[in-house]
């Protein structure tokens, strides 16, 4: 199938790279961790979503597999397990931002520019149009994500912010052809076992000082 | 057309005497008729400015004409081209309102005031018509000197000796950055004249060099962020009729210097990168003026800083159309430049209307403060009348001038996408966001101006038996309201007859695209017709006056469909005890109040704006207030750190007092000898 | 002839369609919470009921309180007269443009901001002053949704626009999503709708435009409660003719395609009348001054819009 502007394959696909970007700036924006996480799940469907559309374009059924764990994990099980916890915790329900949300979008927009910057000229020749948009978004997802683990105090949200980082690999992973499966699900896998992990770690953190925000931890380090 | 031209500057020479002439000995009646006399010329010779301006763009330019006045590099010499005609044009009109009004108040004014009307205008012109380097600085430096006496005019008060300080200060800057601009330009041949410099133009590290200057003199004298620490300062000082012209037009001589230097010196083989400054200044500006203009609380410090904010946006079109011209986009070249000097055109008119009014005000109601103003419009509806329409203007609305300017301005930025790499597009993207913020901007501005000043109650017992001026002042204002109703219908004549000024700038004109009733961008794109859009709002009107006269019932014969009165509901608020006449003050907004929500959503960020809410306790019986304020961050960033460097530069020079006679004649036998390796290494270097 | 022709028929549809538009939405809200709701005519009898009555002005008024709502309304429906509904090629076409839309939107902003102020009450300042300031952040968003539409259309003429978009040549585009977006950001703004501004109350914290026609009444009402119903109609009709082009019947005399223009276009404008009130009824009011966030956030999807706009069109 063509791979080029005005095409269906490449719209779509590009049409859901640029969703799963756009979700990310609603992760930076909502103050609430409700709001959060559901624009988390829907970011993993919309990733799901994508992968899929690339197995039907790129003819990899493999990929299908990747779109099933992907919804499995991101759009239902990972929600719901973080909502569990905010639940079990009787955590506050909001966001608390290390610098303004106005700020944070700024950057965003500013770590969007920087990856157009960076990809553009680096994917110069060999690889196809879609490739290119595709490595754009999914370095911008992932530069977002990072960008939300900084911003938040918050514990859950910085784990979300992980997991979107996360989603951005996974959407560069799938745009490209030819890409093993097998890497995609040990990614996957991976930081599945980190959200666990951060999950842990944060039942530990509240035991022991009854509170979420990290910036706390500082204080607990013991260096002096 | 020269004749009249030069007979109009020497006219203006002859004046300045006239007005110093000793009147203690024949009373003050001669004073007055003195002050007359050379405001009355003054009017004259702006008309013959507008004229010869006029005159040039339909009939075409002036060859260069050597003065008898010989400078040390040659004759001084004189020529009217088309972008001098178009700004001659701008000087002719503002200065003729101002005149006017000069003619209704300024009678009394101390003579060196009056003297140094004349030659302000008088140096504004001889910077428009000069065709070497040196006339333009003799004609720039005139211009900045006799200002500056306009602004210590009142040095009895401490604030405004500050202001002409500073003022003083920035106009040095600019000439230290201009004088060797032009010498940079002129090369190492040495010729200033113009047309030796087009032959010669600026290339590599020279033209960086003449950018760098020029950028950097222009900014500094027509209040380009950050050099405008002066602008609102000065500017308000000074009487009214005055701060009209320095907002109005002086500031656009520096951007036609600017215009000049740059796009006309400069050559059209300049690189993309070379019209940058202006564009990233220009934005700046706007944005920064726009919104410095919704915090301040007196009348002309607000006008002053919607004039950075209109200087910006002319500095944007005058760099989108170097970037054009480079990136040989030449029909959206003419679109910047034609955008660019229309909106200075503008700007020059409604600008000069609203420092006239605000002068009225002043006059009417003895204060500028909005704090003490407040329901003007009742006592004053001329001078409110006029005002609306500049403040329609100075907020961009449809049909008046400002939106004219600013619709060509965003197509052209609407446009820009199609140049250069990824970062001027990103560039271009944030600079269409920051002017149309600065535009929205500027309309919040302006609706809180008119509004505190003209609507709601007045605020003090004076502003409650303010009048409007005599006629002649009225006159003054109707004028310039006139004309921006005018300039707004037709932006597409406009457009055309500074077809030259257009050609001179990017060698290229919109003629054909800019007609009688319609501006048309380019192949395809959007159009602008402003009559059209006139005629039908006019038609909305009138259809729902129509329509709603229909449905309105009649009450009574006397007065069919007159409404009722009673008193304001105000949220149900209980009406003011009767000893306060003008109603309780606290219940109406304030000039801060009225500054609250973009003083907390853009404020605090770019102006370290700050508020604080003084509550009483419970049972006080003090009214609660609220304190708040900003900060110019260019005093901190630019000023305070000068300062410091002049202070540790005067602790270095004192030193020098305690040198023995041997050092202190090693310093200049030093100097010498370094002076003659200069020379040495620049002969070599030829 | 024919271009006339469409105007007029234009101009009829969207003054009849104005209140139905506010009324449907209302219903539909009501609706959606389980009550009964008005009649999605009730605005048409207000505006009728209040053009009979006599207004009453405070003792203080000006002209400006006289004149401003027919500034404001003629201003609206002017803009209004720009964007097509039905079909192309209306007598108007070569005036709409997108950024004197915007102007014309800002002097009917103006004349209400200036009608707040003029009697000098405390809401009325308050109202005033919110309203420019949000719309400091809304015009820049929007002016950026039309540099995306520009990019692509070559023009901000809405005719051009929305003749480009039905061909289908521009495809499906994130930055058309983007701008989407932030275009349905700055209209909840500018119509003073739930989350920005809640239409139905006249709570204090909540007030921006109800505070500035406060001290309105008859038929002043009337034209203030006309301009808004006119401003809601006019960005409906907006997104409809960028977003949803298809259907509108081309230029020339054609009563046949007319009427299936016209039947598209009451369908186009209902299911968005839906969504506004689905997004409304599901959406919590915010504070006053997060609405800054809200709008700064559309301005930043304009110009996220516009950088990848740049990438796809430095791929092509």
């Amino acid at each position: 199938m063509m791979m080029s502007f005005g095409t269906p394959a490449y719209d779509i696909s590009h049409l859901l790279g640029g969703g799963v970007l756009l979700l990310s700036f609603v992760l930076l924006y909502q103050r609430r961790l409700g709001a959060v996480i559901n624009a988390f799940a829907v970011q993993g469907a919309l990733l799901a979503c994508a992968a899929a559309w690339q197995g039907f374009v790129q003819g990899a059924p493999g990929l299908y597999v990747t779109a099933v764990i992907a919804f499995g994990a991101k759009a239902v099980a990972i929600p719901l397990a973080l909502r569990l916890l905010i639940g079990r915790l009787g955590l506050h329900k909001a966001v608390e931002p290390a610098f303004g949300i106005g700020a944070s979008l700024l950057a965003a927009i500013g770590l969007v520019g920087l990856s157009v910057m960076v990809v553009l000229p680096i994917t110069a020749g060999g690889v196809t149009p879609l490739a290119r948009v595709d490595l754009t978004i999914a370095l911008s997802v992932v530069l977002l994500g990072m960008l939300a683990m900084i911003a938040r105090r918050n514990a859950i949200s910085q784990v979300i912010g992980l997991l979107t980082l996360e989603n951005g690999l996974i959407l560069g992973a799938v745009g490209v052809t030819g890409m093993p499966l097998v890497v995609e699900l040990s990614t996957a896998a991976l930081v599945l076992m980190v959200a666990v992990v951060a999950a842990v770690v944060v039942f530990q953190i509240r035991d022991r000082l009854d509170t979420l925000d990290t910036s706390i931890l500082d204080r607990q380090r013991g260096d002096a | 057309m020269l004749t009249a031209l030069l007979l109009a500057l020497a006219g203006l020479l002859v004046l300045c005497p006239v007005a110093l002439l000793p009147r203690t000995p024949l009373g003050a009646r001669l004073g007055v008729a003195v002050a007359m006399t050379v405001h009355g010329g003054a009017l004259l010779a702006a008309l013959a400015f507008a004229g010869v301006g006029l005159a040039v763009l339909v009939l075409g330019g002036l060859p260069p004409v050597a003065l008898p006045l010989a400078g040390p590099m040659g004759p001084l010499t004189l020529a009217v081209d088309g972008l001098s005609a178009w700004f001659l044009l701008l000087l002719g009109l503002a200065g003729a309102c101002s005149a006017l009004f000069a003619l209704a108040y300024e009678g009394t004014a101390p003579p060196r005031q009056v003297a140094a009307y004349p030659l302000f205008l008088a140096g504004m012109a001889l910077t428009l018509v000069a065709a070497d380097g040196l006339t333009l600085l003799l004609g720039f430096e005139a211009m900045s000197l006799a200002s500056w006496v306009l602004v210590a005019g009142q040095h009895d008060q401490a604030e405004n000796r500050r202001a002409a300080r500073l003022y003083l200060i920035f106009a040095v800057l600019a000439a230290a950055c201009l004088v060797p601009a032009i010498g940079v330009l002129a090369g190492p041949a040495g010729d200033l004249s113009f047309a030796a410099i087009r032959e010669t133009p600026p290339q590599g590290w020279r033209a960086a060099m003449v950018l760098a200057l020029v950028v950097a003199g222009v900014a500094a004298k027509a209040g380009l962020v950050p050099l405008h620490m002066w602008l609102p300062l000065a500017h308000p000082v000074a009487p009214s009729h005055v701060s009209a012209l320095m907002s109005g037009v002086m500031t656009k001589m520096a951007l036609y210097v600017a215009a000049r230097l740059l796009l006309d010196l400069g050559g059209p083989a300049q690189p993309l990168w070379f019209g940058v400054p202006l564009v990233v200044l220009g934005a700046a500006s706007a944005v920064f003026g726009a919104l410095r203009a919704n915090m301040e609380e007196e009348g002309k410090t607000l006008l002053a800083c919607s004039t950075i904010e209109n200087v910006g946006l002319v500095a944007i079109g005058l760099g989108l159309a170097s970037c054009f011209r480079a990136g040989d986009l030449s029909a959206l070249a003419a679109l910047a430049a034609g955008a660019a000097l229309l909106h200075a055109l503008n700007h020059a008119v409604f600008k000069t209307l609203l420092f006239l009014g605000m002068g009225e005000v002043a006059h009417g109601a003895a204060t500028r403060q909005l704090d003490r103003l407040g329901g003007l419009i009742h006592g004053m509806p001329w001078t409110a009348a006029c005002v609306l329409v500049g403040v329609g203007a100075a907020a961009s609305l449809p049909p008046l001038s400002g939106f004219a300017g600013e619709w060509l301005l965003l197509q052209a930025l609407l446009a820009a996408w199609r140049l250069g790499d990824m970062a001027f597009q990103v560039l271009i993207v944030a600079v269409a966001g920051l002017a149309a913020l600065a535009a929205a901007l500027a309309a919040a501005a302006m609706v809180r101006m008119f509004g505190m000043i003209f609507l709601g109650r007045p605020r003090t017992p004076r502003s409650a038996g303010a009048v409007d001026g005599p006629i002649l002042a009225r006159a003054a204002l109707l004028l310039p309201a006139a004309l921006t109703v005018l300039l707004g219908l037709l932006p597409g004549p406009m457009l055309a007859l500074g077809a030259e000024a257009q050609r001179v700038l990017v060698q290229e004109t919109m003629e054909g695209r800019a007609r009688a009733h319609v501006v048309f961008v380019g192949d395809g794109a959007a159009a602008y017709w402003p009559v059209g859009v006139a005629l039908l709002l006019a038609a909305c009107g009138i259809a729902v006056w129509a329509a709603v006269k229909r449905r309105a019932p009649v009450f009574g014969r006397e007065a069919p469909d007159e409404p009722a009165r009673g008193p304001a509901w105000d949220g149900g608020f209980a009406a003011p005890p009767p000893h306060l006449v003008c109603g309780d003050p606290l219940t109406q907004p304030s000039a801060a109040g009225l500054a609250q929500p973009l003083r907390r959503i853009l404020g605090q960020g770019v102006l370290a704006a700050h508020e604080a809410v003084d509550m009483p306790s419970p049972g006080e019986t003090r009214a609660a207030r609220l304190e708040a304020g900003f900060r110019d961050p260019s005093e901190a960033w630019l000023l305070a750190p000068l300062a410091r460097v002049r202070d540790a530069a005067v602790a270095r020079a004192e030193k020098l007092r305690h040198l023995t006679i041997r050092r202190a004649l090693m310093l200049p036998f030093a100097t010498l000898v370094a002076l003659l390796l200069l020379v040495a290494w620049l002969e070599g270097g030829m | 002839m024919t271009a006339a022709l469409t105007q007029l028929l234009h101009i009829a549809l969207v003054l009849c369609a104005a209140p139905v538009v506010v009324g449907g939405v209302r219903w539909l809200k009501a609706r959606m919470m389980g009550r009964v709701g008005a009649h999605p005519l009730q605005p048409w009898r207000d505006l009728l009921k209040l053009l009979r009555k006599r207004p009453v002005l405070a003792d203080n008024a000006s002209w400006i309180s006289r004149g401003a709502p027919y500034v404001a309304a003629a201003a609206t429906a002017a803009a209004l007269a720009l964007v097509p509904s039905f079909a192309r090629g209306m007598g108007f076409a070569p005036l709409s443009d997108l950024v004197l839309i915007a102007g014309l939107l800002a002097l009917g902003r103006v004349a209400l901001a200036l009608a707040g102020l003029d009697v000098g009450t405390a809401f009325g300042g308050l109202g005033a002053a919110r309203e420019m300031s949000f719309a400091a952040l809304a015009e820049p968003a929007l002016l950026l949704a039309a540099l995306c539409f520009a990019i692509l259309a070559g023009t901000t003429s809405l005719e051009g626009i929305a003749v480009t978009f039905q061909d289908g040549s521009v495809g499906l585009r994130v930055s058309l999503m983007l701008a989407l977006i932030a275009l349905c950001a700055v209209g909840v703004a500018e119509n003073a709708r739930i989350p920005v501004d809640n239409p139905a109350t006249h709570l204090e914290l909540t007030m921006v435009h109800e505070a500035m026609v406060l001290e309105a009444s008859g038929r002043h009402l009337a034209l203030w409660e006309a301009a808004s119903a006119l401003k809601l109609t006019l960005w409906l009709a907006l997104i409809a003719a960028v977003f949803l082009p298809f259907g509108t019947a081309p230029a020339g005399f054609a009563p046949l395609g007319w009427l299936i223009g016209a039947v598209l276009w009451v369908a186009k404008m209902a299911v968005l009348c839906l969504a506004l009130a689905a997004f409304e009824s599901a959406i919590a009011k915010m504070r006053v001054f997060r609405v800054p966030e809200f709008l700064g956030a559309a301005l930043l999807l304009g110009v996220l819009g516009a950088i990848l706009l740049f990438v796809s069109t430095r791929l092509a």
